[in-house]
């Protein structure tokens, strides 16, 4: 494995290329910091894509009966920016961040097999490629090119030939089935990363949060994902070679799906989810200058989510009519989620107690992600209570809630990230100040939007209607929703320009810009292409700690 | 044309009785809504101590611990590695809670679920179209569309039983001052029940995804006291009127398509894909609750649909303006 011929020298700063020869050495590189940035950076693009989706979602639903989009239209559209959301930008993020860092911070030259990685994220690029191109090629009813209009879940029988014409739902399957092999090959790796090229001395005691976070979703991923891929062919199959399994016409179940879809559906919110914890471990000791509080304890909560989380899936089936007994079990199944939920944002914020925080934008960040995500456990309890869920289920409040999850949780934690590494992925810092305006239209935007829109739910509306009555009590949340939707799209444009003004003129970062202590800020910003001249040994989990403090250093106690 | 539609929707109305466009699921008039209010309280009140407790801790820790101008750079803060018993308070603390939250839902899914509902006086059968409720009344022979009328059941004695089906994809029942929602879903049988607690016209709409028209896929339940119940029933159990003044109207509207997509009871007209037309106009609305059933507003529905309603199932019909008149002018007179 180690013996790797690579297609290209590594690109140097003092050499020329031309733009044949950058391309080629994009194209062809196996080397994880590489595929790591193009899985951001494409995750980046479909987020752009799939947000501009919802800001027309939003205008359509800022004033009732309007009409700026067509009913299949708006049909198309959520279903497109769901799917992208979850597939082709929450799935790239998790490789994208795992590939870069996993390696890094465990001293490793490379993840376990360079190429299946490279395969990984092409495979993936393909299959967001071959659902977008639906839109030219999906052939629906009107005779020309059809997005997929089953939703992001494609609920049978909507999806059956009967119903659903043309070719759009099956772009749809066969773009999730390609993307979702990419994701598979990204989570092998990462296993067989952490499990066999950690450094010397580095234990799994020893391991960073941010690796151990990440090592549980990909066997998370491992373990959900094929669920959904035989899901998908089975769907393939009743479209195309007669089978039955969710024709309801011909005897088939329409429940069954539900049941593979969310088999696979709900703990796939706990695979997004993670990557926001990993970041948060790494990010909130670093700007309260404390390590985390209850390692053990942490890396613990993550393992018991990931097993809690494959047995909640039906609480997103309250309303099918399963029995007392199935709907009992799987509330409190839900609800004990919660725990090792509460745990991790309690020892979050003990770490910070005591300590000296420091707020650049990557900690204001941390900070929303725990308010939020506060906020969406809790409105996240309030659906796993069955009787109270059978009114909130399918209403805006849903729509609500997983957002306070996917933006308040999952993006805010990202950005964290990106605010954290971004220097060492590029050398510079990024601008603070362009930085805390990103932070603060971000924040305001979004509860503007998802706050409000709870109260959408309260009032009976309900989810994925591309228009309503004037006097049903909705319009002037859904104003308000709509306007935030603009202020994050402001937010998002503030991002990119930092991230683009950055990289031209932001000021250099040196190798250790935050006083880390993973390795990681060992080796110079950006890394080399083997990212450490030796190969470090560590004693402690915070081996830079021990470096700087060598009067003090954490393997004394640990 | 959709101006029209906006405006009529104003004016709805149903003489004597008031009408709950605003569906809060706080305001309920029925005992499972009611429950599940009652419900929805108690978690509130639950969750909204556990933000008040943490969002305080957190907010509080943010600032108190912020760094200050005058601190030492190079001063590192004790450094604390974790404390058992604190991290055994609070993972024991949440896990009582949550069993107690456990506890609660299951009695209370058990009360809405297994407890026997009050005896039924009348029973429906509301069959999921693409976009639109077909209702049946087995008891009455009766078959009426979109509109469920119900009667009122003060004391808990008159509820109304609700079998679900559904011919095509998933569709979900949702009054919300009513009941919770439960699904119809193709190729089985579930089974809801409500007793609306005054009389009045109770607004839903469909809550699962059903393709093109699904925001239109409106729902509106009138409860009536149920002697008007009754006699509702009656009148709509009798054969459509045969007026021999639109004797063209019925032999036009019989010669064309609209006998196989729909039904007028004591005619040759007998399609089942469409709503049942036997006692048209004693509905409020058409097109699933869109527009109120004016001569106009049935004379431009029935000219083009796709219009109104775009990707319904609906064709245009191509009528000519004698057709259009004709045909309408029979409609009109199926009271």
């Amino acid at each position: 494995m180690a013996s790797i011929d690579y297609p290209l020298e590594y690109p140097r700063e003092d050499k020329a290329y031309s733009f044949s020869e950058t391309l080629y050495s994009w194209v062809a590189t196996v080397d994880h910091k590489r595929l790591g940035l193009m899985y951001v950076v494409s995750a980046l693009l479909f987020l752009v894509i799939a947000g501009a989706m919802a800001v027309v979602i939003r205008l359509q639903l800022m004033f009732p009966e309007s009409h700026v989009v067509a009913p299949d239209t708006f049909n198309r559209l959520f279903t497109m920016h769901g799917t992208t959301m979850v597939f082709l930008v929450g799935m790239p993020m998790v490789a994208g961040f795992s590939n870069y860092l996993v390696p890094l911070m465990i001293g490793a030259r490379d993840m376990a097999f360079p190429r299946m990685n490279a395969f990984g994220f092409w495979i993936f690029l393909f299959g967001g490629l071959l659902l977008y191109f639906s839109y030219i090629g999906g052939g629906g009813l009107g005779g020309a090119g059809s997005a997929p209009d089953v939703g992001w879940f494609a609920y049978a029988p909507l999806t059956s030939k009967a119903f659903s014409r043309g070719a759009a739902t099956d772009y749809w399957a066969l773009g999730i089935l390609v993307s979702g092999v990419g994701s598979i090959a990204s989570a092998i790796n990462v296993i067989a990363t952490t499990v066999s090229l950690r450094c010397p001395g580095m234990t799994l005691s020893k391991m960073p949060i941010f690796v151990w976070v990440m090592l549980v979703d990909s066997w998370l991923i491992l373990i959900v994902l094929p669920p959904l891929n035989a899901a998908q062919i089975m769907l393939l199959m009743d479209r195309h070679l007669g089978s039955n399994f969710f024709e309801t016409q011909a005897g088939g179940s329409a429940v069954l799906w539900q049941h593979f879809f969310w088999i696979f559906g709900h703990p796939e919110v706990y695979v997004l989810i993670f990557p926001a914890f990993a970041i948060l471990s790494e990010v909130i000791p670093v700007f309260s200058r404390k390590p985390i509080f209850g390692r053990a304890a942490m890396v613990g909560a993550v393992v018991a989510i990931g097993f809690i989380s494959l047995g909640v899936w039906a609480h997103h089936m309250f309303a099918v009519g399963m029995t007392a007994w199935s709907n009992t079990f799987f509330a409190a199944a839900s609800m004990l989620v919660g725990v090792p939920t509460g745990i991790k944002i309690f020892n979050w914020t003990a770490t910070m107690y005591g300590g000296r925080i420091r707020y650049s934008t990557a900690m204001m960040y941390c900070c929303a992600f725990l308010l939020h995500f506060l906020v969406a456990g809790l409105t996240g309890i309030m659906l796993a209570v069955a009787p109270f869920d059978w009114q909130l289920h399918d209403s805006y409040f849903v729509v609500a809630h997983f957002h306070y999850t996917l933006i308040g949780g999952l993006v805010f934690g990202l950005m964290a990230g990106m605010y954290y590494w971004f220097p060492k992925v590029s050398g510079k810092l990024l601008s603070e100040s362009l930085g805390k305006w990103n932070f603060w239209l971000f924040v305001i935007g979004f509860n503007m939007t998802f706050f409000t829109l709870h109260f959408a739910g309260f009032l009976g509306m309900p989810r994925r209607i591309y228009t309503y009555a004037p006097d049903r009590g909705w319009d002037t949340i859904n104003f308000i929703a709509s306007v935030g939707a603009l202020v994050q799209a402001v937010a998002v444009a503030c991002f990119a320009w930092n991230v683009l003004y950055s990289l031209k003129k932001g000021e250099p970062a040196g190798d250790d810009p935050w006083d880390g202590w993973t390795l990681e800020w060992a080796t110079t910003s950006p890394p080399p292409e083997y990212n450490f001249e030796r190969l470090p040994v560590v004693r402690s989990s915070r081996p830079l700690w021990d470096l700087k403090h060598p009067q003090d250093p954490d393997w004394k106690y640990e | 044309m959709l101006k029209h539609a906006l405006i009529a929707f104003l004016q709805t109305n149903v003489p004597g009785l008031p009408e709950h466009r605003v569906a809060n699921i706080f305001k309920p008039l029925a005992s499972p809504g009611a429950s599940e209010k009652e419900i929805a309280l108690l978690t509130f009140a639950i969750t909204g101590a556990i933000f008040v407790v943490v969002a305080g801790l957190i907010v509080y820790t943010m600032w108190r611990f912020r760094r200050k101008a005058g601190d030492d750079e190079h001063q590192e803060p004790p450094q604390v590695y974790g404390s058992n018993q604190i991290e055994i308070a609070w993972t024991v603390i949440p896990i009582l809670i949550v069993f107690v939250l456990i506890g609660v839902s299951a009695r209370v899914i058990a009360s809405v679920e297994n407890a026997s509902p009050p005896p039924a006086t009348a029973k429906v059968t509301l069959v999921g179209h693409q976009w639109w409720w077909e209702v049946d009344y087995p008891q009455f022979n009766v078959r009426t569309a979109n509109e469920i009328h119900v009667p009122v059941s003060r004391n808990g004695n008159h509820a109304t039983y609700l079998t679900l089906e559904s011919v095509d994809v998933i569709h979900s029942f949702w009054a919300p001052q009513l009941a919770g929602k439960m699904d119809l879903i193709p190729n089985r049988q579930n089974f809801t029940w409500i007793d609306p607690s005054e009389p009045g016209v109770y607004f839903g709409n469909c809550a699962e995804y059903c393709g093109t028209q699904h925001a239109n896929m409106l729902l509106r339940v009138i409860a009536q006291e149920p002697d008007d119940f009754k006699s509702w029933a009656v009148t709509e159990a009798k054969p459509a009127v045969d007026d021999p003044s639109v004797a063209s109207g019925k032999a036009m509207y019989q010669s064309l398509s609209c006998v196989n997509c729909h039904t007028i009871r004591g005619t040759s007209s007998i399609g089942q894909f469409g709503p049942d037309l036997t006692h048209l106009m004693s509905r409020q609305t058409i097109g699933a609750g869109m527009l109120t059933n004016t001569p106009e507003h049935l004379r431009a529905w029935v000219n083009d649909p796709q219009v109104i309603k775009p990707g319904c199932l609906m064709p245009s019909m191509n009528l000519t303006d004698r057709e259009l008149n004709q045909v309408v002018g029979y409609l009109e007179t199926l009271r």
